[in-house]
């Protein structure tokens, strides 16, 4: 089938001047690795759709529109060379964690050529399949799919073209690294490259949706695989190493300026007047760019953009009424407000769920056990502050971002400039880790408006306390848990009830969301109220009741506590209170945490469709094993060592991913510093594509996981966030990584060989139990509960001194 | 503005810049160079590091004008074509996730070995320290900081690299 005139301008006109790619890549002799080459410009050396090799700057590669990419099209997602290697278009963005390496490996093998044979271009508007961008685990997991089967029809449709060429049936046809020939004849063979390099497959494939996306092919069994499995080493790393990659602050346009953002003193406030005297005389000075209460300098060059920003002034009417309690009263004010009522606001809710009857239990318990947990707000803040680069140039715009929804930023700056999608383009290039809902989203907007102002290409960047003070945050919680025994010291009845502060979510690039549109007085009729998911566990206790309610501050919009996605959201702040409070219970039936947890997971042998309870008992058994784990209940005798140690378990399922962790705590009980000597971490995610990657991903899981156990933690008085640098909202540090960590990969499918094993997230899952684990073991070095995160030396050294140790 | 002078990875740049701006910028905006980058203009986080003879230094506070030495970025560690032990054992052991503070990892890293080429761990810990990384990749920097320890020593005694590749 023939559908030329669906193939993107782009695309098609990249075909008809592509030759070859030799000339563009540069083998890394230091290090073996077959890297593409980011000398000059960068973006025109990625081989693909707009790489004209006439044209000297990556920001006029080609001229508006930016139409979408056809899903439906084999040749939007994979172009194969004259020399036989192969181009891969996916719309996903890599975070750091080898998504993008793992994307090769799953679709070299599929193709059939050589790892290093293939070049990869993730995340531009104009050049990769709608594929949403990164989020939620599930890169691999759902979109491995949809690329795995385009290239599997790649190559079917290859041996289609050689089989016809030779004049050999299909299936009398082997392939090899982008050889076909025929075993009964080797003389005989023909190249990838000679039978459609350079040129269309001019395929179409179905799908209802892009995740459907399919050929007529099927993807290979796994044991067919030969580089999904291997730990590759990562190809972008190479470029991080010697500083020649290109990344989005990077990016440096003719004609460029810089902007500053100027934020409100506190939350809410209005600006009343601007003194641009205080700034016209600076040299580099443009312009101030202001409307309703956002304001932003734009001067010729960085430094003197952050000089005039400080300068300017600007005098703000303060709101009169507080914006949200402090955050010493933040847990009372969550336990004794009013949660919304299920009917009001937009996807707000109080949910409720029960089975058995959980009163009715507790009463009849032998021992009931009560707790409260807090867990307070907490930052992305990213190592570099968000950042955005647009270029406004011919009545078109092209974001420069490492935004990981370059999607959604396309389609929301669209609608927030009023410009058909069209003429946006967002091209997606590295930069510091994203997390989820970051401010990436809003300097992107900021960066394209301010473009649109000035008319000339605008860069901007978040200074430090801007990115952790406004930044979006994940929300505070307050749990209340009850348990009740029975005189066999079994778990009849878990009473579990979160108040979470997650009134006013901002989703991903919305127009009426981003800070920008906020400041500006745009705003969505109501504010969404996000809200949690239960602990996910696997325990069968007969009667629970579950109950999460949302809880609202006075200020909803125009506040730097707005809360989005942060990394595994809600996870760890719920299996952090759900999780101790397991341990909890094992205290008061005198059990061994361990043993506690696999009697729960044990007393049901009913399954779900990802074998979740085999594959959760085999995690907690594959850390205790590697731990080498000492069975006896937790909370060991304290004796007079200044240092105390102990050891925590914790275990959690994310989506279809099981993880069991255990941490080793050295308690200073002098100065309250908790160090985690040691953690383990068994880890189920099916099938894993490149081992290396998958250690790297939990190890930073785990850390982070540490650093928002130990230190994380924004501050704010009743008007403003007073978090605003690496001192008021601290990180973990080298001196606080773990001396070992051990990653234990299981597979506990009880039927690990079959053919379509699918692969899991594996992004999040392993943060979500770490501060359990953490707390756990603190209980057990020192025999003190630790229910409000973060464990700080003065908030430790609080607790061991209220408890007499 | 005013003419200043500064020696970056081996060439000598004249630039008229105004003598308070930070080196950073200078840097990154004028010689176009990528390895340090803004991670907080205070001093906190080390992401703007540059070499100042030898020196691990914080450009992002670091005035044009107070500049008293020959700068090394990320880009002038490897000479040659070769890279520099440091880097390559940042490859070797797969160190980076998203890389954004790996400059300051890396040159941080490059100074605490020529002022001690062989740490105990609890030195590389605290040699380390100030470097932040929000990807947590800390376990593994300070594996490969022993790791470039040893290839060092053994470039120095002439026995030869003596690593194996470290894919685990
Ligand atoms: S940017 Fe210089 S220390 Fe953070
Ligand atoms: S690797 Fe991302 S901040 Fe260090």
């Amino acid at each position: 089938m023939s559908h030329l005139s669906e193939i993107p301008k782009e695309l098609a006109d990249a075909l008809d001047t592509f030759n070859g790619t030799t000339s563009r890549r540069d083998f890394l002799k230091s290090s073996g690795l077959f890297v593409l080459s980011f000398s000059g410009t960068g973006l025109l050396d990625t081989p693909g759709p707009d790489s004209g090799e006439a044209s000297g700057a990556p920001e006029n590669g080609t001229a508006a529109p930016y139409p979408e990419p056809d899903f439906r099209l084999l040749d939007s997602w994979l172009v194969v060379h004259e020399d036989s290697t192969a181009t891969f278009y996916v719309g996903k963005t890599d975070g750091g964690q080898g998504t993008g390496t793992a994307f090769r490996q799953m679709m070299c093998d599929e193709l059939d050529i050589a790892f290093e044979k293939s070049t990869l271009v993730m995340g531009r508007t104009d050049m990769t399949v709608d594929q949403g961008g990164s989020g939620g685990s599930d890169a691999i997991e759902r979109d491995g799919w949809a690329v795995r089967r385009v290239a599997a029809e790649a190559r079917r449709v290859l041996l289609e073209m050689a089989s016809g060429r030779l004049g050999v049936p299909m299936d009398e046809l082997a392939v090899s690294d982008g050889l076909i020939s025929i075993p009964r004849d080797p003389s005989r063979t023909v190249t990838y490259g000679e039978l459609v390099g350079g040129r269309r497959f001019d395929v179409m494939l179905t799908g209802s949706n892009v995740n459907a996306t399919t050929g007529v092919a099927s993807v290979k069994p796994v044991q067919d695989l030969k580089i999904v499995g291997q730990s590759l080493p990562r190809y972008d790393i190479p470029g991080k190493v010697d500083g020649s990659l290109e990344w989005a602050v990077d990016v440096r346009l003719p004609d460029m300026v810089h902007a500053r953002n100027v934020r409100p003193p506190v939350a809410g406030a209005k600006r009343i007047s601007i003194d641009e005297s205080s700034v016209r005389d600076l040299s580099g000075f443009i312009r101030v760019v202001s409307r309703g209460n956002y304001v932003a300098v734009v001067c010729e060059r960085e430094e003197q953009a952050i000089e005039a920003a400080s300068r300017l002034e600007v005098q703000w009417e303060k709101p009169a009424t507080k914006s949200f309690p402090s955050s010493e009263d933040l847990f009372d004010y969550l336990r004794n407000a009013t949660p919304m009522s299920p009917a009001r606001g937009r996807g707000s809710r109080t949910a409720t769920r029960e089975q058995g009857n959980t009163e009715q239990a507790m009463a009849a318990a032998t021992t009931v056990v009560e707790a409260e947990y807090d867990f307070p707000f907490q930052g992305h803040t990213a190592i570099g502050p968000a950042h955005g680069l647009a270029d406004p140039s011919d009545g078109q715009m092209t974001i420069y971002t490492n935004d990981m929804k370059p999607y959604s930023l396309r389609t929301g700056v669209a609608e927030f400039l009023d410009m058909p999608p069209e003429q946006v383009r967002v091209i997606w290039m590295d930069g510091p880790q994203l997390y989820g809902r970051t401010a990436a989203d809003d300097a992107g907007f900021e960066a394209a408006f301010l473009a649109k102002e000035i008319g000339r290409p605008v860069r901007v960047q978040w200074m430090r306390h801007e990115e952790t003070a406004w930044d979006t945050k994940g929300p505070a919680f307050a749990f209340t848990l009850r348990g009740g025994l029975d005189d066999e010291g079994n778990l009849i009845a878990l009473d579990y009830r979160a108040r979470v502060a997650d009134y006013a979510h901002v989703g991903y690039n919305q127009p009426d969301t981003v800070l920008i549109a906020q400041l500006m007085g745009i705003r969505p009729s109501r504010p969404a109220s996000g809200g949690a998911s239960a602990p996910a566990e696997m325990y069968a206790i007969p009667n629970r009741r579950q109950e999460t309610s949302v809880v609202r501050f006075p200020r909803a919009f125009e506040t730097p506590l707005r809360t989005g996605n942060l990394r595994d959201p809600g996870g760890p702040q719920v299996t952090f209170a759900s999780e101790s409070f397991i341990d909890e219970m094992a205290v008061a039936a005198n059990a061994d945490p361990v043993e506690f947890r696999l009697r729960l997971l044990r007393a049901s042998s009913e399954e779900d469709r990802v074998f979740m309870r085999a594959r959760s008992i085999a995690v907690v058994e594959a850390a205790a094993e590697a731990y080498d784990w000492d069975t006896r209940p937790s909370g060991k005798a304290v004796g007079s060592d200044r240092i105390l140690t102990g050891r925590g378990v914790a275990y959690a399922y994310r989506a279809r991913t099981a993880i069991a962790e255990i941490a080793e705590v050295e308690v200073d009980r002098e100065t309250g510093r908790v160090w985690v000597k040691r953690m383990v971490c068994a880890h189920d995610c099916g099938l894993v594509i490149n081992p290396d990657g998958l250690r790297s991903t939990i190890q930073g899981n785990l850390l982070h996981g540490l650093s928002r156990a130990l230190y994380e933690e924004v501050q704010f008085d009743t008007e403003m966030v007073t978090s605003v640098d690496w001192r008021t909202h601290p990180t973990l540090r080298h001196v606080d990584a773990p001396e070992t960590i051990d990653i234990v990969i299981v597979n506990g499918d009880p039927e690990p060989d079959r053919p379509d094993l699918p692969p899991y997230g594996a992004g999040e899952p392993s943060h979500r139990p770490v501060a359990a684990a953490v707390a756990n073991a603190i209980y057990d070095a020192t025999g003190v509960r630790l229910r409000r995160a973060p464990f700080r030396a003065e908030r430790v050294l609080a607790a061991l001194e209220a408890a007499g140790v | 503005m005013s003419d200043v002078t500064l020696d970056v990875n081996g060439e000598t740049h004249t630039l008229d810049v105004d003598s308070s701006t930070p080196l950073l910028y200078v840097l990154r905006n004028d010689l176009g160079l990528r390895g340090p980058r803004f991670g907080c203009g205070l001093s906190q986080c080390g992401a703007c590091t540059v070499l100042v003879d030898g020196v691990a230094r914080r450009s992002c506070t670091l005035p044009v004008s107070r500049v008293d030495g020959e700068i090394t970025t990320l880009e002038g560690l490897s000479g040659d074509g070769e890279l520099h032990p440091v880097q390559q054992a940042w490859i070797d052991d797969q160190v980076p996730q998203c890389g954004y503070c790996q400059n300051g990892q890396i040159l941080t890293a490059k100074a605490l070995l020529d002022r001690n080429p062989n740490p105990t761990d609890e030195e590389i810990r605290q040699g380390m320290n100030g470097v932040l990384c929000r990807c947590m990749t800390y376990y593994r920097i300070q594996a490969a900081v022993r790791h470039a320890a040893d290839a060092m020593a053994a470039d120095a005694s002439g026995s030869g690299p003596a690593r194996e590749e470290v894919i685990r």
